[in-house]
């Protein structure tokens, strides 16, 4: 299980191989790739700022990943999460689980990230053509990971 | 009891700290809510962000808890507004 708190872009394909690696009982990988956009909220967005609790940030990635394999017999999981300055069309994050099937590779990807969006200390700020402004936390996302109780 | 503070994004950019050693009342039992109540006392920016209508997270040694946890000698206690990442 490997968990990343990194500025540098990544490059998916590698990171998927690298997943895999020489193993041969895999059978499914998923993944998710999060993306900086240039709107929100109705406002265009120049660019995205990610801020980070360095220390807290990957000892709760971990935890959800723990989580994750409490819940699945899934084989490895990777996320990548980038801190700092981002543009639109920039990668924000990376979650890949690898498993036999594709079951339990889906479910853990789609709560890793559900429980990344509530509980993993980041926080983002938008430049937008009024000035800068702190991201709202989403309802949606307390929603969505209420599904996993 | 000695405790470390640490403060994030909105909040960082309000109460213009980003972290604070702090010393505490030993006798008493602090819990995250009382602790919140006691910063809020400095008056202005303190009440309205740490007492007002932003709702503020706080973490105790990197763990996320509620109002209720108790504080030790010695902790890293964080405050932030709900999260955003991913």
């Amino acid at each position: 299980m490997t968990v990343r708190v990194q500025t540098e872009d990544f490059n998916v394909g590698d990171e998927i191989k690298r997943l895999q690696g020489s193993r041969k009982d895999i059978g499914a990988i998923v993944s998710f790739v999060g993306l900086v956009r240039d709107i929100n909220d109705g406002d265009a967005v120049a660019q995205l700022t990610l801020e980070h609790y360095p220390g807290m940030t990957e000892k709760s990635l971990n935890k959800i990943v723990d989580e994750a394999k409490v819940r699945w017999n899934i084989m490895d999981v990777l996320v990548i999460h980038r801190v700092g300055t981002m543009q639109p069309c920039d990668q924000i994050v990376l979650v890949a689980v690898a498993g036999a099937h594709r079951g339990e590779a889906f479910a853990a990807c789609e709560f890793v990230m559900d429980y990344l969006k509530t509980e993993a200390p980041f926080w983002k700020k938008e430049q937008t053509p009024s000035g800068e402004r702190w991201v709202e936390a989403k309802e949606s996302d307390d929603s969505a990971k209420a599904r996993w109780n | 009891m000695k405790i470390k503070l640490f403060y994030f994004a909105r909040l960082k950019e309000t109460l213009k700290y980003s972290t604070e050693d702090l010393e505490l009342e030993s006798s008493a039992e602090w819990t995250v809510l009382k602790l919140k109540n006691y910063l809020a006392q400095r008056g202005d920016v303190w009440g309205q962000m740490l007492m007002g209508k932003l709702k503020v997270r706080a973490a105790i040694n990197h763990e996320l808890v509620h109002d209720g946890a108790v504080i030790h000698d010695g902790d890293e206690v964080a405050f932030f507004p709900p999260v955003t990442g991913g």
